[in-house]
Parts: C-alpha cells; sequence; structure tokens
C-alpha cells in the first residue's frame, strides 16, 4: 500500500443555509479544497451522503456532483453508511489512493437537510426498520435510551452529559464555521426542553446543511500540493448488530472500539499517543460513548472527562475542538470529512484560536445510527 | 392629502390557554410560553366567522368616522379564512354594513398580509379621488393543525380601516411594499390545514421581508427609530415582533402597546392591523406610528402613520381594543375548542 496524505480541504460553513442547495454545497466545498491545492483536475471522487433522496428527492449523486464541478467524466462514487457517510468516503478515497488505482482523489461528504423533509422520520431509516423504527423509536430516543444504560451502570449523572455541550459549544464558539458559535452555560442545557428523558434540546446535535471536501494524494506527491501535507496513518472501520437491542451492552459501543482498534493497529500508535481528536457527539451521551471506546477514557470514566477538563482545550486530550456535531452543525453526510478538517488544520498548526499546541497525531472517529457502523482514521502532521 | 378617518377591531370573546394546548399534546406549558410568548388566544364562537368580525369591525370604523356608509366606495376584505372558497365576503359586509350596492367589493388573500394589502388599495382610491371613501379590513379565523406550533397562535379577530381625505384622525405619511416568491406557509386548495416550512419560516421569510420593508420606508422618510413613539409589526407569536422590533432599534416600550399577541393569539390578516387599532386607542396628536405587516409567500407592507388633534375626540365613539378584550371571557377546554373549530368529525 502506498502512503497517502491530505493535501487540500475545503468546507462550508455549517447551518440553516437557505440559499444553497445540495449541489451548491458540494461544489462550494470541492472547488475550495481544489483551490487550496492548486489542483485542476482529480483522478477519482468518494461523497458521503446520507439521504439526498429523502432530504431533497435527489438520488444518484455522483455523476451529478462530478457534473456540476464541471469534471463530467471523472469517476465518482457516492457512499452511504447513514451518519458514518464522510467518513466512509474518506476511507474509500483513502483505499483508492493506497491501492493506486487513483493519484489525486477528492473525498467529499454533503447534506442538505433544511428543505422541508421531516427530518426525525428521514434519520430514522438508519435504525433497524423491522425492529427499531417500525415500533415508533425515533433516533433521540435510542440515544436516551444508551443514556439511561450508561446512567444507570456507571456512577455519572445527567449534569455529566450537561457538560459535554458546554464544553463544545465553548469550542464551537470559537469556530467562524460553526452552526452556533456561542457558548452555552450549564444551566441552560440542564433547563433546555426535554427531547427523550434524559436528553434535553442541547444535548442534541442541531439540523444543518453542509458540504466539506479533502483532496487526497500519495505521499511522495504532496509537496506537489503543499508544504504541509498530513498523513493518514490508519483507517478502521467495523459494524456492530444494528439494532440496540441486539447488542450486549447498550452502553457500550462496539463497532467504535473495533474500528478504533484496527486503525490503532494500522497506524501502528495506541490511544495514549492521541493528542487531538473529534468524535461523533451526535448527542452528548454518545461523546462519552466514544471516548471510552476508542480509549481515551476508561470505561464508566468518560462521563467525567468534560467536567474535569480532560477533554477540553488545555486538556490532556481535546476532544471536539471544532465544537463537535453539537456546537459546529451536523449535515449527516459532512460530518465525517468535516471531521477530518479540524484535524488537518490542527495538524497544520492553522487552527487558530482551537489550535491545540504541539499536536502531531489526530484522531477522527465518525458513526452510523445507533453505532451500528463506526469509521476511524488516525492522521499524523509531517 | 389621505388618511384614516375611522377604525375598529373586534375579537371573539372565546379563549383558550396556551397551558391547555401544550398539556393536550403532552408539551411542557412553560416551555411553550416562554418560547413563545403566548398565554392564550381568541376562539371564534360558533356562530362567529371572518364576515362577523368584519362587519363588527367596520361598524366601529363608521362609528369613529360617523359618515354616511352609503358614501363608502369600496370595500376591501382581507383574510385567508374567507368562509366561502366561492363567494366573496366582502358583498355581506357592505350589504350589512348598508355600504351596498353603490361600492366597490373585493376579498383579499395574502396569508396574514391581506389586511393592510387591503389597507393599501384603500388608501390608493381615495389618493387619486377615484372614490370618496374606501373601506379595508383584514379579518381571520384561521386553524392550525392539532399538535402543530401554530395551533397556539392561530385566532380569531380583525380590524378596519376607513380612509378618506377629510377629517383624518391619521395621516398616512409614507407606504412601502416588498414582496418575493418565499414559499414558507402554504395551503393548497382543498387542505383543511395549512402547512409551513418550520424554521424556514423565520429568517428567510418574516424576518428578511420585515426588516426590509421597514428598513426601506424608513430611508425613504428619512426618519429613524427613535422618532416614533409606537410600531407594530406582524405577530405570528410572541417572539418574532419583539426581535424585529429590537433589530430594528425600538425599544420595548415603543412596541408594548400594539404587541396584542400573547392574549389575543395571531389573529392573522388582523394581526399587525389590531395591533394598529390598539396604538390608536392611546397615541396622542402628532404621534408617529410604524406598521409593518407580513405575509407568508411571502411580502411585508409598510406604512408611516402620525396621529392628528381630531383622534382623541372620536376614539371614545368605540370600544377600544383593550375594552374589547376585557369584556367577560369564556375560556374554552380543548374539547370545546376542537368542537368549535371543527376538529371532531361527526356522523352527518
Amino acid at each position: 500500500m502506498r502512503e497517502v496524505a491530505v493535501v487540500g480541504a475545503g468546507m462550508t460553513r455549517f447551518g440553516e443555509l437557505w440559499q444553497s442547495s445540495l449541489r451548491d454545497l458540494f461544489v462550494e466545498a470541492a472547488l475550495e479544497a481544489l483551490t487550496s491545492a492548486g489542483a485542476d483536475h482529480v483522478d477519482d471522487i468518494y461523497v458521503g451522503n446520507m439521504s439526498g433522496g429523502q432530504f431533497v428527492g435527489q438520488e444518484h449523486l455522483g455523476p451529478l456532483f462530478a457534473d456540476h464541478l464541471g469534471m463530467a467524466g471523472v469517476p465518482v462514487t457516492r457512499v452511504e453508511s447513514a451518519c458514518a457517510s464522510g467518513g466512509v468516503a474518506l476511507r474509500a478515497g483513502f483505499m483508492a489512493v493506497a491501492s493506486g488505482m487513483s493519484d489525486l482523489v477528492l473525498a467529499a461528504g454533503v447534506e442538505k437537510m433544511t428543505d422541508g423533509a421531516d427530518v426525525t422520520n428521514v434519520l430514522a431509516t438508519a435504525a433497524d426498520q423491522e425492529t427499531e423504527a417500525y415500533h415508533g423509536i425515533t433516533f433521540p430516543g435510542l440515544y436516551a435510551m444508551i443514556a439511561r444504560a450508561y446512567l444507570d451502570t456507571h456512577a455519572a449523572t445527567e449534569e455529566d452529559l450537561a457538560w459535554v455541550a458546554v464544553k463544545n459549544h465553548r469550542h464551537g464558539a470559537l469556530n467562524p464555521k460553526a452552526q452556533f458559535q456561542r457558548e452555552v452555560t450549564l444551566e441552560q442545557v440542564m433547563t433546555s426542553t426535554m427531547v427523550a428523558d434524559p436528553l434535553r434540546l442541547l444535548h442534541c446535535s442541531p439540523v444543518s446543511d453542509g458540504a466539506a471536501a479533502v483532496l487526497l494524494c500519495p505521499l511522495d506527491q504532496a509537496k506537489q500540493y503543499t508544504d504541509r501535507p498530513v498523513k493518514i496513518l490508519g483507517s478502521g472501520l467495523a459494524s456492530a448488530p444494528m439494532a440496540l437491542a441486539a447488542r450486549e451492552d447498550p452502553a457500550f459501543l462496539d463497532a467504535v472500539a473495533k474500528s478504533a482498534d484496527r486503525a490503532y493497529r494500522m497506524a501502528g500508535v495506541k490511544a495514549d499517543d492521541i493528542r487531538v481528536a473529534e468524535v461523533h457527539d451526535c448527542f452528548s451521551i454518545a461523546e462519552i460513548c466514544c471516548i471510552e471506546a476508542i480509549g481515551v477514557a476508561c470505561r464508566g470514566e468518560g462521563a467525567q472527562a468534560a467536567r474535569v477538563g480532560l477533554t477540553a482545550l488545555g486538556g490532556r486530550i481535546p476532544v471536539n475542538t471544532s465544537g463537535g456535531l453539537k456546537s459546529k452543525g451536523h449535515p449527516v453526510g459532512a460530518t465525517g470529512i468535516a471531521q477530518a478538517i479540524e484535524i488537518y488544520e490542527q495538524l497544520r498548526g492553522e487552527a487558530g484560536e482551537r489550535q491545540v499546541e504541539g499536536a502531531r497525531l489526530g484522531l477522527t472517529q465518525n458513526m452510523g445510527g445507533s453505532g451500528a457502523s463506526s469509521v476511524v482514521h488516525i492522521f499524523q502532521g509531517v | 392629502m389621505a388618511g384614516i378617518v375611522g377604525y375598529g377591531a373586534y375579537i371573539p370573546r372565546n379563549r383558550i390557554k396556551t397551558e391547555d394546548i401544550a398539556r393536550q399534546w403532552g408539551k411542557d406549558p412553560k416551555t411553550i410560553e416562554k418560547g413563545l410568548l403566548l398565554k392564550e388566544k381568541s376562539v371564534p364562537g360558533l356562530d362567529e366567522d371572518t364576515i362577523t368580525i368584519s362587519v363588527a369591525a367596520g361598524r366601529a370604523a363608521l362609528d369613529r368616522a360617523g359618515i354616511d356608509p352609503a358614501r363608502v366606495g369600496a370595500v376591501y376584505v382581507g383574510s385567508e379564512s374567507h368562509p366561502y372558497a366561492v363567494k366573496p365576503s366582502g358583498t355581506i359586509v357592505s350589504e350589512v354594513l348598508g355600504i351596498a350596492p353603490d361600492v366597490h367589493v373585493a376579498d383579499f388573500e395574502f396569508a396574514c398580509k391581506a389586511g393592510t394589502e387591503a389597507m393599501f388599495v384603500a388608501l390608493g382610491l381615495v389618493e387619486s379621488g377615484r372614490v370618496e371613501y374606501a373601506l379595508a379590513i383584514g379579518a381571520d379565523t384561521s386553524q392550525g393543525a392539532p399538535n402543530d406550533a401554530l395551533e397556539f397562535s392561530a385566532s380569531a379577530g380583525g380590524a378596519a380601516f376607513l380612509f378618506g381625505k377629510d377629517d383624518l384622525l391619521v395621516d398616512v405619511l409614507e407606504t412601502y411594499s416588498y414582496t418575493s416568491d418565499t414559499p414558507d406557509f402554504w395551503r393548497r386548495e382543498g387542505e383543511f390545514y395549512p402547512r409551513h416550512g418550520g424554521r424556514f419560516t423565520g429568517e428567510p421569510a418574516y424576518f428578511k421581508h420585515v426588516l426590509a420593508a421597514s428598513r426601506e420606508i424608513l430611508r425613504k422618510t428619512g426618519l429613524k427609530a427613535s422618532d416614533f413613539r409606537f410600531a407594530v409589526f406582524h405577530m405570528p407569536n410572541g417572539k418574532f415582533p419583539l426581535a424585529a422590533g429590537k433589530e430594528l432599534g425600538f425599544t420595548r416600550a415603543q412596541l408594548e402597546v400594539g404587541w396584542v399577541v400573547p392574549t389575543m393569539g395571531n389573529t392573522y390578516s388582523g394581526s399587525s392591523p389590531t395591533g394598529l387599532a390598539a396604538i390608536l386607542d392611546v397615541a396622542e396628536p402628532d404621534d408617529l406610528i410604524l406598521i409593518t405587516s407580513f405575509g407568508s409567500g411571502a411580502g411585508s407592507d409598510s406604512f408611516v402613520l402620525k396621529a392628528t388633534e381630531l383622534l382623541p375626540n372620536r376614539r371614545d365613539l368605540a370600544p377600544t381594543v383593550h375594552e374589547i378584550m376585557d369584556r367577560p371571557k369564556r375560556y374554552l377546554t380543548y374539547g370545546q375548542y376542537a368542537k368549535y373549530r371543527e376538529k371532531i368529525i361527526l356522523n352527518t
């Protein structure tokens, strides 16, 4: 396998982007990624998107996007793994370069969620239709059950959940691309509208529009495009039983742990080596479960991480310096790529006020559904 | 110069509390009340509709003007809940008020701004000299779908403004309209309840149009927020008009009088017009007033008005908005409300 580097990145602002359509979002992010690297062509495109069909009635996204990018003719593949679509598109792009199939690959993610679709129902298609969604459960409901299982098993409180949102909003307030560039207080989180007990409104990531794109090439060609490439050291993908009820421990995200193990093994690094991470905090409880599953915190101790500052900027391993899905926004198909861009910027020392000093190794973790799919990437500044 | 020579309002006496609607659907009443700034809303009685509301408001406007109804040359009723899909509301209204048959009549529809739309046209006809007096009414008995956010606000009521050239109660100094194709809220032919674009109804719809229209009329007149004693903006809920007003530099004190929505609800085509009527109930000579409506689809009409010396002498000739609101109320349970609003399916 060839060594692979990220050499360019582009991203729209995340939020309610009423003036931009699905294709507009993709083109904006893709052009920025190409421009940032001074590239005038690509050999291959992979684009993550969860549900263009249900959100805006548009499928067959590959050729549509290539066409509107002015690149009709280029091979293009749309990748779907629910909210992990972006991360899996990055993995597909990584494999295309690593295998020698393609030299210059655009890996993108995009979602247009605010065009009038019933978002909760569309997202629920990422649950098991026969054993879960059919009976009326929604994602806030599923993650609330994960939270209940966690709170019942471990010495953790609803306040611990709230600290995750407080921390991520504090980070997001520093991110000009974030949907909510503002801090929230513990009290605001604790008194926000109850959505699915114990998850309140400010425990939940928002409905967002947005796109993100990165440009990948073999490491030995990277200097053509940038002075500071970021190497992808490892990529891990895993699955778990689709339905929450089918899992041994609903409060432990098995696919996340497996995907992280695979990525660490490929990278030849340990969890302790990671200095900055972006994880999938679609709900506050998800960040807690994810940092345990990737080994940043021990089982049962993830709940304290945000409160004690372990995962805050300035802590031992800052998590979701971008603001995470909670504050930056969660255009589901774009999230995995946006996470990679945050780490790319961190490892290049370009994260401004969010910069984690001296960060050399970073990790992204992106998952689909209630954790039935998870993809982890490990990056190294070169 | 043309302006308002008479005005009036009408609000049904039935009410339902926000907390009763919230409880019905398993929502937290405090959260809803805090989020929408709504305490209760008016509900039409079984024998009330847009036409009866228009007649009551129109009669009050004629009473304040003290003119012979037969001199009114135009009657325009703006509503999105005209009782008939085909057959005008205005014919009944003009007949009952003693205006017909020597009159031009039309029904207007533009979601929540049909009332100010009627005012706009009535003013123009009077200014041109085509008619001596023109009566413009905004009234609605609008429905929000059960368990929809709109159910907390959609209420019943209306206001009427009679335009003429002599004995003005209010001068119209300037008008401005701002319109774009923005599909934020709609109801197709045959559908009982309207649909809406959720959060799309906010920033790109309500705020874009209300702010654009208000800013342009301020620019045209060279006035600034602090020059006005009162301002009223369309009130789809309690929050939006306060936010729009704040954005434009108006203080809470300037907005308070016309901000009738917390206990009235959103009377749609009657919303900013009833707020204006409440302002005229207390305005003093030379007070400047800004009104900006909003209708989904979407557009805003703005008027800059100035109260005259005559206004205080005429306001007692008909009930004020607060006198109407303070009449004995009848609080409905959700069940009674559902029956009154024909939300219960009966065998016929």
